[in-house]
């Protein structure tokens, strides 16, 4: 009696305060979106209690579905460009010598300890008109008008880029540390020449990692709003920029709850795919 | 080059190996018959299997040559090397089943789809793995692993296998049967085996000739039954078997024996070859190490019984000598014990102890021998 007793009060202590946390600050705020998305939006930017669902079949104008591919699409891009750089610089660090090791991934990590709009604001200061690159390059004399760098869709993809790489690197790093050596010796062995040693057995052994690393990169880069924002001078919507829009600058809070959902059933849809594909790597 | 280079398959010159400021590989001279079962013994970290790299082509020695087919193969790289290896820990391709692992070879040399299929299940047959082709290497036990792992290296028909210590992660009865399998292939096949493994009971049941190996030294090469019965070192007599080893000197001389002076007594023994006031090491097999109670002719040497241990089919004796050393006699169980604290005499038959010069001995006698060439420097010596 006691004793269960004492292991009840042991689970409130220990669980309790992140059931208490995930309850007012995830399931409360959930709800209350969710609750929101079945409402009529007021004159004054609040929300009348008058069920509806007209904000759901809204979602199949097609300038929505315009700015979810446009989305799904810088997304897709951001991805493969962060695998193809990403996966050299994984191996490297995968194969450096060991005490060499940490000061790769501090190095790679390194940036991310600043506030991420702070970096933004640096890409700014290099990319703009009257920034330092255009500069430097006049200065050489090798453009005559400074080149039309920042609030392009160039801009945008090289900020996502360069926001997300570590999130490519790291599952990528550490699917190829795990990759037993004595396989590319026999491959070695067996004749394989070295482009085949890469196609047939190290591509292969680190599929995992390259899903682990394209959906740990994908799901982030749906809603970066800012990036987009700051470096693309939001000429291009995005879903992130729109549910902003809808909550800060439209004032129609059921149509930003409703594409908040959306945007979370992609994210849960990826994350099941994901679970998949990590069991499948148990298994092997 | 000797004259029975025809038949020697790998050859060995002064192959030194160092990593960074570790030299693991010494002085190395080895010859490898066509066709034999060669294993290299050791503890781990003597060499041995950066030495067998150093066949397969993953590592290059720092220094001297290898010959395979009476090639130098410097700067070859493993494929290029009519040689396969079979990796301690398998290596199997994990994402492919076993046809596929055992095809890899044939696949990357461009053979014609046919001729891999009929190779690849001649060799499915011959490690009697029929029907299963299919199998991941997951789904598979240690000694079937092992097994693909044979043939996938085989299947590509070198002329040298390269086995490092294939049969260190199953258990005793399976390592056991697998002996008796690989040494049975060996001979079915006819091709060169160069073994290395740490086991000393295993290479002496499966190999034509051993070479033993330590702390970066080849200690002594010979068949089973020399490396046993006549090691020449110290060290092979201590790592294969059990030995009492015992150190002298000698101090008298006839034209027939020698007589061994050590702290605990003398015996004499019937070699020749020594030099007066030399030291050596005397090593006796605890099988050939006798005691009685009474004086034995040639021998003054005597010990307190200690202790019996006994060990199913025999019992083991150990007595202690006067300067403390311990000494182990090995008889049948059947036979009766002489009482714990019993002072006696120990000897061994004529012709079962084996005299072994010491390492600086060695190294005085290599000395006087190349003094006489000219040029010869202190570090061409060692």
């Amino acid at each position: 009696m006691i004793k269960s007793i004492k292991k009840r009060l042991a689970a409130i202590v220990t669980v309790g305060p992140t059931v208490l946390w995930l309850g007012a600050f995830l399931m409360i705020p959930l709800a209350y979106v969710i609750g929101i998305s079945f409402l009529t939006k007021n004159a004054y930017g609040g929300v009348d209690f008058v069920p509806t669902i007209a904000n759901y079949i809204s979602l199949f104008q097609s300038e929505y579905a315009k700015v979810f591919a446009d989305s799904l699409w810088l997304s897709l891009k951001t991805t493969v460009i962060c695998l193809l750089a990403g996966y050299p610089f994984a191996y490297i660090i995968a194969n450096a010598p060991r005490k060499w090791k940490p000061v790769l991934v501090l190095l790679l990590m390194l940036p991310f300890w600043t506030n991420s709009l702070i970096r933004t604001y640096g890409w700014n200061t290099l990319l703009r008109t009257e920034g330092i690159i255009n500069h430097f390059l006049q200065n050489l004399g090798l453009i005559e008008k400074p080149l039309e760098m920042l609030y392009t869709d160039g801009a945008v993809l090289l900020g996502m880029v360069y926001a997300l790489l570590p999130f490519t690197v790291l599952p990528l790093h550490t699917s190829i540390e795990k990759l037993d050596k004595s396989l590319l010796e026999a491959a070695d062995d067996l004749g394989a020449s070295r482009v085949h040693v890469f196609t047939r057995v190290i591509l292969p052994l680190t599929m995992p990692g390259i899903f682990a690393g394209s959906i740990q990169t994908f799901i982030p880069s749906l809603g970066f709003f800012f990036i987009s924002d700051m470096m693309g001078g939001a000429k291009t919507m995005y879903i992130g920029n729109l549910i902003k829009n809808q909550f800060l600058s439209a004032r129609n809070w059921p149509l930003g709850a409703v594409l908040s959902i959306v945007l979370i059933v992609i994210t849960l849809i990826l994350m099941k795919l994901y679970t998949r594909v990590g069991s499948l790597e148990d298994m092997a | 080059m000797s004259q029975a280079s025809e038949n020697v398959i790998v050859r060995l010159t002064d192959v030194d190996k160092n990593f960074e400021n570790d030299r693991v590989v010494k002085k190395l001279n080895l010859d490898v018959q066509e066709g034999e079962f060669l294993t290299m013994l050791g503890p781990s970290g003597c060499g041995k299997t950066t030495t067998l790299r150093m066949i397969a082509g993953f590592e290059y020695p720092t220094g001297g040559r290898i010959f395979l087919e009476g090639q130098d193969v410097e700067g070859k790289k493993p494929n290029q090397r009519n040689v396969n290896t079979v990796f301690q820990n398998y290596a199997l391709f994990p994402h492919m089943n076993v046809f596929d692992n055992i095809a890899f070879g044939l696949v990357e040399k461009k053979v014609k789809k046919e001729e891999i299929r009929r190779r690849v299940e001649e060799m499915i047959r011959l490690v009697r793995l029929d029907g299963m082709e299919k199998r991941m290497p997951s789904q598979m036990s240690g000694g079937q692993k092992q097994r693909v792992a044979i043939a996938r290296a085989l299947v590509n028909r070198p002329k040298v296998l390269l086995l490092d210590e294939p049969l260190g992660a199953l258990d005793l009865k399976l390592r056991k049967q697998m002996q008796g399998e690989l040494k049975h292939l060996q001979k079915q096949l006819g091709i060169t085996f160069i073994y290395v493994t740490h086991d000393q009971e295993e290479a002496l049941t499966m190999s034509d000739r051993i070479a033993v190996m330590n702390n970066g030294y080849l200690e002594q090469v010979g068949t089973p039954e020399e490396v046993y019965n006549h090691p020449q070192t110290k060290f092979v007599a201590d790592f294969i078997g059990e030995s009492n080893i015992i150190e002298g000197y000698i101090e008298h001389m006839t034209e027939d024996s020698i007589e061994v002076t050590m702290e605990s007594g003398k015996a004499v023994i019937h070699e020749t070859g020594y030099r007066l006031e030399e030291m050596v090491y005397l090593c006796v097999r605890p099988e050939n190490l006798k005691i009685s109670t009474e004086v034995v002719e040639g021998f003054r040497f005597r010990g307190q019984v200690r202790e019996h241990i006994f060990i199913g089919s025999i019992n083991k004796t150990m007595i202690e000598l006067p300067n403390g050393q311990m000494l182990k006699a090995e008889t049948p169980a059947e036979d009766a014990l002489v009482p714990v604290g019993t002072a006696v005499n120990v000897y061994w038959n004529p012709g079962k102890a084996v005299v072994m010069r010491t390492k600086e001995e060695q190294i005085y006698n290599v000395i006087e021998q190349s003094v006489a060439i000219e040029g010869m420097t202190n570090d061409q010596i060692y």
